[in-house]
């Protein structure tokens, strides 16, 4: 295994090698570049499979020619689990690839979109299999600068280059939080091996300072609220299928930075973190759904939903810190394992809704909701695979994203066992509020699918609108019934996952290896058997139909226009737009954005303006920024241009140093 | 035997739906004094519209021809999981309570998209209007059914329902707030005033309706039958949850008979109180209807707090 693994690795940065050598055959380079990038994230499954299923973790060590400077690698159950998460993206991504960089090939060259891909993709590997601080900063790095590449491809726009620039200077942020993080534990274990650092304990106010370095830390590259800025506006500049990488994947590594250093390292938790933690969950959880709710750029949307789901992943991490450190280990591993599933299902879920978008902006050229309309008819293949994702993500029956809601509820259900009285209230509460999210985000999704693939097209493009080539066609299909398997048959997953909870908090589910029916705790307390809830919908359906066209014959059909109240002349402006859909909601949680409504008449035009601002921006980001400009400005006073006086500045420092040295 | 036994309990469930539906409208018409139409008029109503020809608009897709059946084999397969009569069923196990919840919730979503499937005005605006009340409502269903899940130690309904019968517990103040809170999700989620009003076809004012306008024919005889489905499956839910007294637990005919009997009568109470209190009420404006159910929610929220630290603790 260790071989597959190794050479996982080495295919994936080779991939990125190769593309410079290719620079000039941009047709091999592109099918040789896929076709690597997806033998690696075969690899990477296998790899990450084989340790979930034996259990025996892969060390690799690789010797600098510094002093005590030793990288060292290792594939753990937890290391393997994303890893085999990134490996499933990885090779949609590649099927999807070659047909989607058609559209791209025509504009420019395709060599620094590859080359950067592969290095995004190989640096992610090395990030989940670091076992040292030294070499998960830098595998950490190289993720988020070759990925800072990626949302810059298409710099010619001012507005790219600047979401690029947001991207890379909170990508630096989360990094140095983290560096932090690590660098209290160093300081207390005086060594830089995972090992040592698990090894040892350091006292509890440390702790909780590095807990909370380490949480906004990796929380700033998650994703979460107030610190999700970088994310809605560096998704959507990015190509689909990088996008999909972004969204699905790299997000998860930071989850699995978080749970390394806190479930692994840490060791030792308080509740108060994991209340601070859920918190956050359940705030980041509504207002992700809620900002998604106003957009109608849809990979901005996209992009909000990945805040939210976030949320819910930290929703589950938090009960799993409370309980932990309440004593209940139990409870801690379901909230664990409710978290890792979730993960997985929105990584695979997340990547369906970008690819189908690809799709849909290849086939229309259109990025906003109002323009587009009736697509159903124009690509029923991607329209179908679309709906899967959307139900997915709603977190509805029967399908995956449901399953893992369904543990956090299940986990937050057992908030009647703690002890403390505010936890206790506190817990159903975010319960109540997951639910409402979940309830949003249907809302949010059946505006999405209706505004795009329902009612009748809104614009020519969308007219011409065709489903895509094989290729994309395939990955679309893959994920989709990824969607429904883990949606379906939950429990071969659970069952596998059990082994994470094992290792890193000493329990874990007693009845996971039941493999029909989903039990988390006793089968008393709850079960869920997505199998059977599967097969009768379907069989109630099928009888239903046999059984009214037995006794009442073939149905009739005769297709009329839509019913126009008797005026005529009903045309694709009368529908419902994507803004009017959400105006309700708006108008009942209005407090969660800044709303400016206005409309203003010229003559016998009136126009109407809506613009719906994110708060935190506004009033947080905006500032800073101001503040740190006119910062920048009074320190450029001392840049007079003049080199006397530049001459001076050396003289005195080395003045100063001297005498701070003497 | 006890599998025949749950079957039996879900077809009872699909066949007395409509006849649930009939007693309300003939409560509500002897109560205006207008002349009622036979208890038995929804059977008529569903058997005309199945043998009627579906006219279909030419801008829908294959998602508006496929959503009936969904939904109505959805509403199907939650009867299977919601006990009737008896208590222990093995198919209560496939589904607890969240479970339930997201069914209701993904009938929701096929039926919302079919309303936008035409592109008419009508249809968005139903679809749009449903998802704010869901979006509300559903939190706090959840809540209510939390606090009455917490009772029992389990979200598994007829661990639930066993409870709460053999326990005599239906005086706890956290029951009578879930009850209360239980009562307006149901009221919103079935489409009943003062949230909507299931007899007007005037377009300011409906939500259900307008969402299925466009629907005809045998489309239609499959959807308005989910809809009074669903109308069962809430009413015998609170009646199952809230007042189980003399429900069967295991298999025997006298108990099964004795629930059964029980069961019409409190479904018949339940219909004629909702009847009395759909013509007294007037319909809320679109706007006001989240206030009512941030009440439920706070209701159920109570239920769970006082659960939390009078009863447990």
């Amino acid at each position: 295994m260790k071989l597959v693994l190794l050479l996982a690795i080495i295919i994936a940065l080779s991939s990125s090698a190769l593309t410079l050598a290719l620079h000039y055959f941009p047709r091999t380079l592109k099918f040789v570049f896929f076709t690597l990038l997806g033998t690696s994230g075969i690899g990477a499954i296998g790899a990450g499979l084989s340790v979930l299923i034996t259990e025996q973790n892969i060390s690799h060590k690789i010797g600098l020619s510094f002093p005590n400077l030793i990288l060292q690698f290792t594939l753990d159950p937890l290391s393997g689990f994303f890893l085999a998460v990134v490996g499933i993206i990885v090779i949609s991504v590649a099927c999807y690839g070659p047909s989607y960089m058609r559209s791209y090939e025509k504009q420019r060259p395709i060599t620094s979109m590859s080359f950067f891909t592969g290095l995004f993709v190989s640096s992610m590997y090395l990030v989940v299999l670091a076992h040292d601080v030294f070499s998960f900063m830098l595998a950490w790095e190289l993720m988020s600068v070759s990925s800072y590449f990626l949302v810059a491809y298409h710099h010619k726009h001012a507005a790219n280059r600047r979401a690029a620039l947001i991207y890379l200077l909170m990508a630096q942020a989360s990094g140095l939080l983290i560096l932090f993080a690590f660098s209290i534990l160093i300081k207390f274990a005086g060594g830089m091996s995972f090992d040592v650092l698990q090894a040892t304990k350091i006292s509890p106010t440390w702790a909780s300072i590095a807990f909370f370095l380490a949480f906004f830390g990796f929380g700033m590259k998650a994703g979460i609220v107030p610190l999700h800025v970088w994310l809605p506006q560096a998704h959507p500049v990015a190509p689909s299928h990088i996008s999909a990488l972004m969204s699905g994947v790299m997000l998860k590594v930071a989850i699995y930075g978080f749970i390394r250093f806190t479930f692994g390292l840490l060791g030792n938790v308080c509740w108060q973190w994991g209340g601070v933690v859920l918190f956050i969950g359940v705030v980041s959880a509504l207002l992700g759904v809620l900002y998604a709710l106003m957009q109608h750029d849809l990979k901005k949307l996209l992009a909000y939903h990945s805040i939210e789901n976030i949320g819910i992943i930290f929703i589950a991490l938090g009960l799993s810190l409370i309980f932990m450190s309440t004593g209940h280990p139990l409870f801690a591993s379901l909230g664990l394992i409710a978290a890792l599933y979730h993960c997985l299902n929105h990584a695979i879920f997340k990547s369906l809704l970008f690819l189908g978008t690809g799709a849909i902006l290849q086939q229309s050229h259109e990025h906003d909701l109002e323009r587009m309309g009736g697509l159903f008819k124009k690509m029923p293949y991607t329209a179908w695979c679309f709906l899967i994702g959307c139900i997915s993500i709603s977190a509805l029956p029967p399908f995956n994203g449901f399953v893992s809601e369904w543990l956090i509820f299940q986990n937050a259900f057992q908030a009647v066992t703690l002890k403390s009285e505010i936890m206790r209230t506190l817990i159903p509460v975010a319960a109540a509020l997951l639910a409402l999210t979940s309830a949003l985000a249907a809302a949010c999704f059946v505006k999405v699918y209706g505004v795009i693939f329902l009612g009748q097209p809104r614009t020519r493009h969308i007219r011409h609108a065709r489903d895509p080539r094989f290729g994309m066609r395939l990955a679309l299909g893959f994920l989709a019934a990824l969607c429904m398997f883990f949606g379906v048959l939950p429990t071969f997953t659970i069952s596998l996952l059990n082994v994470i909870p094992k290792q890193l908090i000493g329990a874990q589910l007693p009845n996971a290896q039941n493999w029909l029916w989903l039990i988390p705790i006793t089968s008393k307390t709850s079960s869920y058997n997505a199998l059977f809830v599967t097969a009768g919908i379907l069989a109630i359906g099928l009888i239903g139909y046999w059984l009214v066209r037995a006794y009442f014959g073939r149905i009739k059909l005769r297709t009329v226009k839509p019913w126009d109240c008797g005026y005529g002349g009903i045309n694709s402006r009368m529908q419902y737009t994507a803004t009017a859909f959400a105006m309700p909601l708006r108008r009942v949680f209005q407090a969660a954005w800044s709303i400016c409504e206005k409309t203003e008449k010229t003559g016998s035009e009136t126009s109407y303006l809506l613009q719906i601002n994110d708060w935190i921006w506004q009033y947080v980001y905006l500032p800073l920024e101001r503040f740190s400009f006119t910062l920048a400005r009074s320190f450029s006073r001392l840049q007079g241009g003049n080199i006397r006086v530049y001459l001076a500045y050396a003289f005195i420092t080395l003045i100063l140093l001297l005498w701070m040295v003497a | 035997m006890i599998w025949l036994v749950a079957l039996a309990q879900t077809l009872l469930f699909v066949i007395a739906a409509p006849l649930l539906a009939g007693i309300v409208k003939w409560v509500k018409c002897q109560l205006q004094n207008r002349k009622a139409p036979p208890l038995w008029q929804p059977y008529l109503n569903l058997n005309k519209l199945f043998r009627k020809e579906v006219l279909l608009a030419t801008t829908t897709s294959q998602l508006f021809r496929a959503a009936p059946y969904i939904v109505f084999s959805i509403s199907v397969f939650t009867c299977a999981v919601v006990p009737l009569f008896i208590v222990n069923v093995p198919t209560t196990a496939i589904a607890d309570v969240i479970v339930i919840v997201g069914l209701f919730a993904l009938a929701r979503f096929f039926l919302t998209l079919a309303g936008m499937d035409a592109g008419t005005a009508f249809g968005g605006m139903g679809s749009s209007r449903e998802m704010l009340i869901s979006a509300i409502a559903e939190p706090a269903l959840l809540m209510v059914f939390f606090a009455v899940a917490m009772t029992a130690m389990s979200t598994n309904l007829a661990m639930i329902i066993k409870q709460l019968s053999l326990n005599h517990l239906w005086l706890q103040p956290s029951l009578i707030f879930s009850a209360l809170g239980f009562i307006l999700v149901a009221l919103a989620e079935t489409g009943r005033i003062p949230v909507d009003n299931p007899e007007t076809h005037l377009e300011l004012t409906m939500i259900h309706e307008a969402m299925i306008l466009e629907y005809s024919g045998r489309y239609l005889a499959f959807i308005e039958w989910a809809a009074q489905i669903k109308f069962i499956l809430y009413a015998v839910l609170f009646i199952n949850l809230f007042f189980p007294w003399g429900i069967a637990h295991d298999f025997s005919w006298f108990g099964i008979g004795w629930s059964i009997l029980l069961l019409a009568l409190k479904l018949t109470v339940l219909a004629v109180i909702l009847g009395v209190a759909e013509i007294s009420l007037a319909k809320l404006r679109l706007f006001r209807i989240p206030y009512l159910l941030n009440l439920a929610f706070i209701l159920g929220l109570l239920a769970v707090l006082i659960h939390i630290i009078i009863e447990v603790g």
